[in-house]
């Protein structure tokens, strides 16, 4: 059990917690992940770590299927039963000179532990946030904490710039002085957009990718993607790929391989959440209501 | 040792073997439920009747841990069946398991004398009987323990080789902690075969019973990223490390398509159903591709491929296919693993090889592009290398792949720990005799050694590890 130290929303539908998980906080380093399961019926599924502290790791979760959703129902006191890592390689974190940030939604969470190592080395941070509005941009105090720059884009003009992070990245790219370094973790259609800007000026590009996971070392295979022609694996050669060799169309693909499934399994959980007199939900996972502290 | 057989072994050689009851086919197919079910106690008697007790007992020597056979055997003929699964357990920490999976006709019913002008003893099923009938009575014989030698021995990985070398390492006095990196104590056992070979409720029995000796387990933990080896044996105080992590790595084709939705890694495929019940979606969260009605291709000859065309059947698919390069002759599966898939109407393509996967416009798998094969000179293994035949290139429809090629040494451990020194297969070099690695305190066994075995194998290798782990630790030489 890994004990929930804080939980709170960051955004509509996106919450964070800190989880209480010494070996993977003493080991885990920037741009790993781990896997959770959220109850003894649960899927595996893969989350970033987002950052440590002492005992703690904190992952930040978008509930967008059955799974976030449980996930984020939890609250402090309450406990996670597996929680596994840290996996995957960390971040390549070196000098380059100037980098450019970019964090699509959630992805913003994702590249915030990288940019801060990334900072902490030395290298000018220049983070572009983008959002659909002004509700779902999160992170903003702690990637200002860590950067030399922060843009902040809206596709509806809410907050910041209207527009998306590639228009802003079109403009840092242009003058004299181009980044040495592109990081940019998002929507696949988001970071095969930022590919595509920077591929003609030769500029490095990194993306972390989020396909299907199972167990995350390298045992099923089920996450493979196609990185310069060759099939690897995101759980123990990524999750970061070079974004100019990565085949997004076949990664969207294989995502939405389960989204029947997905979606029915998400319908059920709402149909048990909408139900006013029998919470059939924590009938059948009893554990999601029990504490961690308690001697149940 | 006397036996207590009445009958002269002219007689004893006239008794047929007892057949195992099955579920029948056409039932089974449609279910996850076992499809052995077990000799009765007057099968297995029968069935013991026929031991022919020779002092040579070559069953004994045939047998990868060296179970005393021929005493089980007579105790069974008393009728002292917790004796006889005591016997057992003397050498063998798991055996209502490998009364189910082991390949006893290359063992120890392979060498049986029985088996020169008949069919040999069934040893295997003799072992089942003993071992369920003792979990039935809930009275398991759990050996002596010796007086605690207050030194910790970290077992990397719960698969077969870590289970066996746990018991026999907490047995003689050692404080034994098994690290597993998923969520579920067993390894193969939990995540590669299935239900209908063998019950998880046995698995966590068998498991339950280990931790009645004194091991600790501990899920969620990836050695190589949680902790390494070096820390196992510096700040974490072990004073011996056995890696048993398996050849967790799956071999693709590489042949064009392979990334194409509903291609799986024989792996993946038997993950998402054994370990995460992807069957009984949407009452488990994790889903497999909906194969009802579809047409389910297996590549692959050995018993996870016949796993997996088995466990593609009980899905639902209207056609499950094995496709395979060579024939049935040199198929690595077990004979009644081949016997079961065909009886359950697992049709097979034998001589074919795939060249290609082929996909719809939505990246979705609609069919195999194969190529027929006809065997050569014998390769390396001593089977006949299947060779191409130019301009015989065919299709075959499939909507759901499982490739089952085998595995590659997981290299998660290795990587991490530089000292240790692997083959070019990445599998790690250990002494056949000692399964000493490179690095001191460090042994290693079972498929990451050997590369893909089976479940016996892996125990006889945690047996061996376990017993010069005790020497390791009793003499501090290395």
């Amino acid at each position: 059990m890994f004990p929930i130290v804080e939980a709170r929303w960051l955004a509509p539908e996106v919450k964070l917690f800190r989880l209480r998980a010494p070996q993977i906080a003493r080991k885990r380093q920037a741009g790993q992940f781990v896997i959770v399961r959220v109850h003894d019926h649960g899927e595996r599924i893969p989350l970033t770590i987002a950052d440590s502290d002492g005992d703690t790791i904190t992952i930040i979760v978008q509930g967008v299927g059955k799974t976030t959703r449980l996930l984020n129902s939890l609250e402090t006191g309450q406990a996670v039963p597996d929680v596994v890592g840290p996996l995957g390689r960390p971040s390549e974190i070196n000098y380059f000179g100037t980098v450019v940030v970019i964090g699509g939604g959630l992805g913003t969470a994702i590249a915030y532990p990288t940019a801060k190592a990334l900072k902490f080395v030395g290298n000018r941070v220049l983070s572009i946030i983008g959002a659909r509005t002004r509700g779902l941009v999160i992170l903003e105090q702690e990637m200002r904490a860590i950067s030399d720059e922060v843009f902040v884009t809206t596709d509806d003009g809410s907050y910041g710039e209207k527009g998306f992070v590639t228009d802003r990245l079109r403009t840092l790219v242009s003058g004299d002085s181009p980044p040495d370094l592109v990081l940019a973790i998002g929507p696949i259609p988001m970071m095969r957009a930022v590919a595509e800007v920077t591929r003609p000026r030769g500029i490095k590009t990194v993306v972390s990718l989020n396909p299907i996971m199972v167990d995350g070392t390298g045992m099923c295979g089920g996450c493979r993607v196609v990185v310069g022609g060759k099939a690897l694996f995101a759980c123990v050669d990524g999750p970061e790929f070079d974004a100019h060799q990565v085949d997004f169309q076949i990664l969207a693909t294989r995502n939405a391989m389960y989204r029947e499934a997905e979606q029915r399994a998400l319908a059920e959980l709402q149909a048990h959440a909408a139900d006013p007199h029998v919470c059939r939900l924590t009938q059948s996972h009893p554990e999601i209501l029990r504490s961690a502290d308690s001697p149940t | 040792m006397t036996t207590s057989n009445p009958l002269p072994p002219k007689e004893r050689m006239r008794i047929p073997r007892q057949r195992m009851p099955e579920q029948p086919a056409g039932e089974r197919r449609e279910n996850f439920a076992e499809v052995n079910l077990g000799l009765s106690a007057a099968l297995a008697h029968q069935e013991a009747l026929r031991c022919l007790h020779c002092k040579s007992h070559h069953c004994f020597t045939g047998c990868p841990v060296g179970v005393k056979i021929k005493d089980f055997i007579e105790l069974i003929l008393v009728g002292d069946f917790l004796g006889a699964a005591a016997k057992i357990r003397e050498d063998n920490v798991l055996p209502a398991i490998t009364g189910r999976v082991c390949p006893q006709e290359d063992q120890c019913e392979g060498c049986c004398i029985l088996g020169k002008h008949g069919e040999p003893l069934a040893i295997g099923y003799l072992e089942r009987f003993v071992a369920d009938y003792e979990r039935q009575t809930g009275q398991v014989g759990l050996p002596p323990k010796a007086p605690p030698t207050g030194k910790r021995v970290a077992i990397i990985g719960s698969g077969p080789a870590g289970l066996s070398a746990a018991g026999d390492l907490a047995q003689r006095g050692h404080q034994v902690t098994v690290l597993e990196a998923l969520h579920e104590i067993g390894g193969v056992l939990i995540y590669g075969i299935p239900e209908f070979r063998l019950p998880k409720q046995i698995v966590h029995e068998e498991v339950e019973n280990l931790r009645r000796l004194g091991i600790e387990f501990r899920t969620n933990v990836v050695v190589g990223r949680t902790v390494t080896v070096d820390e196992l044996l510096g700040e974490e105080g072990y004073d011996a490390v056995f890696i048993a992590t398996g050849a967790g790595l799956p071999v693709f084709l590489n042949i064009p398509g392979e990334h194409l939705c509903g291609v799986y890694s024989a792996n993946e495929f038997l993950t998402r159903v054994n370990l995460m019940k992807a069957n009984q979606f949407p009452a488990y969260d994790q889903p497999i591709y909906d194969c009802r009605g579809k047409a389910v291709a297996v590549i692959g000859g050995g018993n996870t491929a016949m796993d997996a065309v088995r466990t593609a059947l009980r899905l639902g698919a209207q056609t499950a296919t094995i496709v395979y390069r060579r024939s049935e002759v040199e198929m690595p599966a077990r004979i009644e693993e081949v016997k079961h898939a065909r009886e359950e109407g697992v049709q097979f393509l034998t001589l074919a090889n795939p060249v290609a996967f082929l996909g719809d416009d939505r990246g979705w798998l609609t069919g195999l592009k194969c190529q027929r094969m006809t065997l050569g000179e014998p390769d390396k293994s001593g089977r006949r290398r299947p060779q191409p035949v130019p301009g015989s290139e065919f299709e075959i429809p499939a909507q759901v792949a499982v490739v089952a090629v085998g595995n590659q040494g997981n290299p998660l451990v290795q990587s991490t720990t530089p000292d240790l020194k692997t083959n070019p297969l990445g599998y790690i070099e250990a002494d056949p005799d000692t399964l000493r690695t490179s690095k001191r305190g460090v042994f290693a066994g079972g498929d990451i050694v050997t590369g893909g075995a089976t479940v016996i194998l892996a125990m006889g290798a945690g047996r061996k590890a376990a017993q010069a782990i005790d020497e390791y630790l009793k003499n501090g030489k290395w």
